[in-house]
């Protein structure tokens, strides 16, 4: 049980900074994802918070008491790496069982709670069997065994599921959050999957060359996301970026084809729609020419440019569509609550 | 670790028609490889059959080519006296020389390169370039100073004047610190994580893992070690601390008289079994661990 | 090349490392360091004192034609050694390589003599060539060739470079092998559909390719037959007939311990040190480099 609080938590290496400052409050039982792409810092936050990187600034505290300078092992964490770390050279029951041995707990404690973990996460077939001998998405199991069997306050996810393949993937992210919401342990949760972080999180962190740019729940962000790259990153297909120059409620682009806007806002800025919140209209006052049509079934996706413009735009349609590349300007509309503003410059959004 | 790699050496899976392993060329490369076995197995052979006839049948060759029926004699002969000191004493000597050096070595350097790789402390750029001229000088370069300092702890004559000098290169080291250098490093933030600490981290874990390589490296440092010569020749004076390597040119005799053939042959066969057995029975995990850590 | 993962604290590692640096400062470095102290004194005749004289040991080394001699036999020695060790075992491996069956066997059977010291190899081969007893001496005279190492230089030259070699053709063979089997058989067979024939294929395709495993060893069995070879020589023929084999390492032994000239000794450890650490620079320089192919 155990709220994590995080005080503009910076970090350097040498001289560059790699964290500028992340500040959050976790609650008791929460499962926060930190998600971004690869380099933005996202490990070595996570890392920070376990104890295993040092802290160049700011405090990281569990239940409002500062644990910088605690071992991991003081923090009462477990942690589940991407590459699940098992020891190779001893069997599941004995890499679960490991850390409780360090503890000093009898032998039928130790037991029980072994069995008690692999119950939970059927691995009681696999109990004397050594690593090597499980596949991939058995050792993460015994990973998050043996992360398990500490009852920890915290649990860190360290891009668990990277490793795994895409069915399984699937899989996995149902059994963790199932998992985390009976155990009810506040989770951090490290991963570059968008999809992830909108499927598992209570909230998330959105994170970007060592920003967080934005920490909401999932629907928070992708309703209103608060940055150009909060709201480029999540969604998928992702949201289209315009220029545009907005006055007046009205947002005119370079064709020169104007969309009505709730905003007052007069000035140069970049407008997104997300491809799924495109209409067709007969009077709409965009055109999209088509150059692909991708038809997934459930729904269609369409590639192309907008009349006038060059930047690649997509719009994605429910159900199925028999459209063909090349054929006449489909006309398009938006509703004003859909379109978003972002400053040109910094990427912030506008009211 | 090493499986992978033994079953490509061991079991090569030709293609149906492959180019290289056609029919009566076959025969011939078996012919040619027993030719070879033959000439390297020779001299063994030879020196068994000495062992086991007697003085008559040697000195007035052609000796016989077949082992005679003196096996039982001349080895009792040999290993309880000898000619100067009995040979089992011998044997004791080399024993205890080749298991304080392979063990000591090993010991010292897992836990040297252990500190090396996981600890960041004053002088441990030094203490790495220090490990890395002791590569380079074997004992036959630094002999007199070293004898001096053996003689001067009054060592001569001891097991100690006999290990200590032969593990202070610090070749093991550096192997161990190769294949540490291999263990991923999240198993140790595995285990920082579930509260070991470092030695235990050290004996839980990194020891265990490293198995192949120990046992490869006993091996060879067995030998290394059983083998000796130049050493245990300086710093012995008494017959009863010979090992038995050295200790066979101690048995022929100056001047004329002839030697005991049949006992020094009888020593010979003995000195090799003890490493002929390490290396053939440890020889699968040892060739593999041969060929890499040289590499 | 550090690691990411370090663990915290100082007084731990050094206490770890300390009984190797104890034994290495003691046993290595203390006397390497006498060694080449020593090479700059020389003892006086009743052995009491010693008088500093600077590079005059070396110069003397350098000019005298015992210690000239000694290192051209050296030169000779370990060239045949490294040859009369390398070709057989290449050969053994390019037939054992050529089996599927019985190569396992056979590999058995060559390491044998990698376990034999080189002094027991010695006596085994004195043995057989003695000139009272020894079985193939006797066949030879029988022929009308009267064997006599004892008086004859080149057949002792002859006896130690066969007896050294005969152990290393184990060692060479265990690698030629390794680097055989680890050549892509696809490319053998790219060569063969190309019209090469098996000689030919060796030796433009499988030799280059077995090139870092032919330097390795080149480098290994030199400095082998520079050193490990002392049992040999001090066995069979003890540096003679008249300095015939005297080798270089056997030289430092007799200097120094028979004849009792400490400074000379010590100067020729110097110039051995020299010799050795040059070679293992290269060698391991070159590992290094293939370690990137």
């Amino acid at each position: 049980m155990a709220t994590v609080q995080l005080k503009n938590v910076k970090k350097r290496f040498g001289p560059t900074n790699v964290i500028h400052g992340v500040s959050v409050d976790i609650e008791d039982g929460e499962f926060i994802v930190i998600v971004g792409p690869s380099g933005c810092g996202k490990s070595t936050l996570l890392r920070m918070v376990g104890g295993l990187e040092t802290i160049s600034e700011g405090e990281v505290c569990f239940n409002n008491e500062r644990v910088n300078d605690k071992e991991p092992m003081d923090r009462d964490i477990a942690m589940v790496f991407q590459n699940y770390a098992l020891y190779p050279h001893m069997s599941v029951r004995q890499n679960m069982a490991y850390s409780l041995k360090i503890a000093k707990l009898s032998k039928n404690e130790i037991d029980s709670k072994v069995s008690d973990a692999a119950q939970l996460l059927q691995l009681e077939p696999y109990l004397d069997r050594k690593p090597k001998e499980l596949s991939g998405g058995q050792r993460q199991r015994v990973a998050m065994g043996r992360a398990i069997v500490r009852e920890p306050s915290v649990f860190l996810f360290d891009e668990p599921l990277s490793n795994l393949d895409a069915k399984l993937r699937v899989q996995m992210r149902l059994e963790i959050k199932e998992l985390q919401s009976k155990l009810g342990i506040t989770s951090l949760y490290v991963t570059h999957d968008q999809v992830e972080a909108m499927t598992m999180a209570d909230r998330m962190i959105v994170m970007n060359a060592g920003n967080a740019e934005q920490i909401g729940t999932p629907l928070d962000v992708y309703e209103h996301p608060q940055t150009l790259f909060a709201a480029q990153f999540i969604g998928s297909p992702s949201m289209n970026i315009i220029d545009a120059a907005v006055s007046g409620g009205i947002a005119t682009l370079v064709s020169g084809a104007q969309l009505p806007l709730h905003s007052a806002v007069d000035a140069r800025a970049k407008i997104g729609i997300r491809p799924e919140h495109v209409l067709v209209d007969e009077d709409g006052p965009l055109q999209f020419h088509v150059a692909l049509a991708e038809p997934l079934g459930a729904n269609t996706l369409l590639h192309g440019k907008l009349e006038g413009a060059n930047d690649a735009f997509t719009v994605s349609l429910a159900g199925v569509h028999r459209v063909s590349a090349g054929g006449p300007a489909i006309r398009l509309s938006i509703a004003p609550e859909n379109v978003h503003l972002f400053d040109p410059q910094h990427g912030g959004r506008l009211k | 670790m090493s499986d992978a790699r033994d079953t490509a050496v061991i079991k090569n899976d030709p293609l149906p028609g492959m180019v290289e392993k056609k029919g009566s060329s076959l025969w011939l490369t078996h012919v040619l490889m027993l030719i070879g076995i033959f000439f390297v197995f020779f001299p063994i052979w030879l020196a068994f059959v000495a062992s086991t006839v007697t003085q008559e049948a040697i000195v007035t060759p052609p000796m016989p080519l077949l082992p005679g029926d003196h096996f039982l004699e001349n080895y009792k002969r040999a290993l309880f006296s000898g000619v100067n000191v009995p040979v089992s004493t011998m044997l004791l000597n080399s024993l205890v020389m080749a298991m304080g050096i392979a063990i000591g070595k090993i010991i010292i350097s897992l836990l040297s390169a252990f500190a090396i790789v996981y600890f960041r402390f004053p002088g441990k750029s030094l203490f790495f370039w220090m490990i890395f001229i002791t590569l380079m000088l074997p004992v036959e370069v630094r002999i007199v100073p070293t004898y001096e300092v053996v003689a001067g702890f009054g060592l001569l004559n001891s097991y100690s004047g006999l290990i200590f000098p032969l593990i202070a290169s610090a070749t093991a080291t550096f192997l161990f610190r190769q294949f540490f250098m291999t263990i991923p490093d999240e198993l140790a933030e595995a285990a920082r994580v579930d509260g070991a600490r470092p030695m235990r981290f050290f004996m839980d874990i990194v020891v265990p893992m490293s198995r192949t390589n120990i046992a490869a490296l006993f091996v060879i440092l067995f030998i290394y070690g059983w083998n000796q010569y130049l050493w245990p020749l300086l710093i012995t004076t008494e017959p009863d601390m010979n090992t038995i390597v050295m200790g066979i040119k101690q048995m022929f005799p100056s001047g004329d008289d002839t030697a005991d053939w049949p006992v020094i042959m009888a020593t010979s066969i003995l000195a090799m079994i003890p490493p002929v057995i390490v290396v053939v029975s440890m020889q699968k995990l040892f060739v593999s661990g041969l060929v890499d850590s040289e590499k | 090349m550090e690691k990411r993962v370090t663990f915290n604290g100082w007084l731990l590692p050094l206490c770890l490392i300390f009984p190797q640096i104890l034994i290495s400062a003691v046993f290595f470095f203390y006397p390497a360091g006498q060694a080449i102290w020593q090479s700059l004194f020389i003892p006086d005749p009743f052995g009491l004192s010693t008088q500093f004289v600077g590079l005059d040991n070396f110069e003397y080394l350098l000019s005298d034609k015992f210690y000239r001699a000694s290192f051209v036999t050296t030169a000779i020695f370990s060239s045949l050694v490294t040859i009369v060790s390398m070709v057989p075992a290449l050969f053994l491996a390019v037939l054992a390589d050529r089996l599927i069956k019985g190569a396992g066997t056979y590999r058995t059977l060559l390491i044998w003599p990698y376990a034999v010291a080189p002094a027991i190899a010695g006596v085994l081969w004195l043995f057989m060539f003695n000139t009272r007893v020894g079985v193939v001496s006797w066949y030879l005279g029988q022929l009308g060739y009267d064997w006599n190492h004892v008086l004859n230089e080149t057949e002792a030259m002859g006896l130690v470079v066969v007896s050294s070699a005969w152990g290393r053709i184990s060692y060479n063979f265990l690698f030629f092998y390794a680097a055989l089997q680890a050549v892509p058989r696809s490319v053998i067979e790219a060569a063969a559909i190309d019209g090469a024939r098996f000689w030919r294929r060796f030796f433009t395709i499988v030799l280059p390719l077995l090139s870092p495993t032919t330097f390795f060893l080149l480098v290994v069995n030199i400095v082998y037959a520079f050193f490990e070879t002392f049992g040999v020589i001090h066995t069979i023929t003890s540096g003679g007939p008249q300095q015939a084999t005297t080798i270089l390492v056997y030289k430092v032994f007799k200097d120094g311990f028979v004849g009792q000239d400490l400074g000379s000794s010590a100067a020729q450890s110097v110039i051995l040190l020299v010799v050795v650490g040059t070679l293992t620079v290269l060698q391991f320089k070159f590992v290094e480099k293939k370690v990137h192919y």
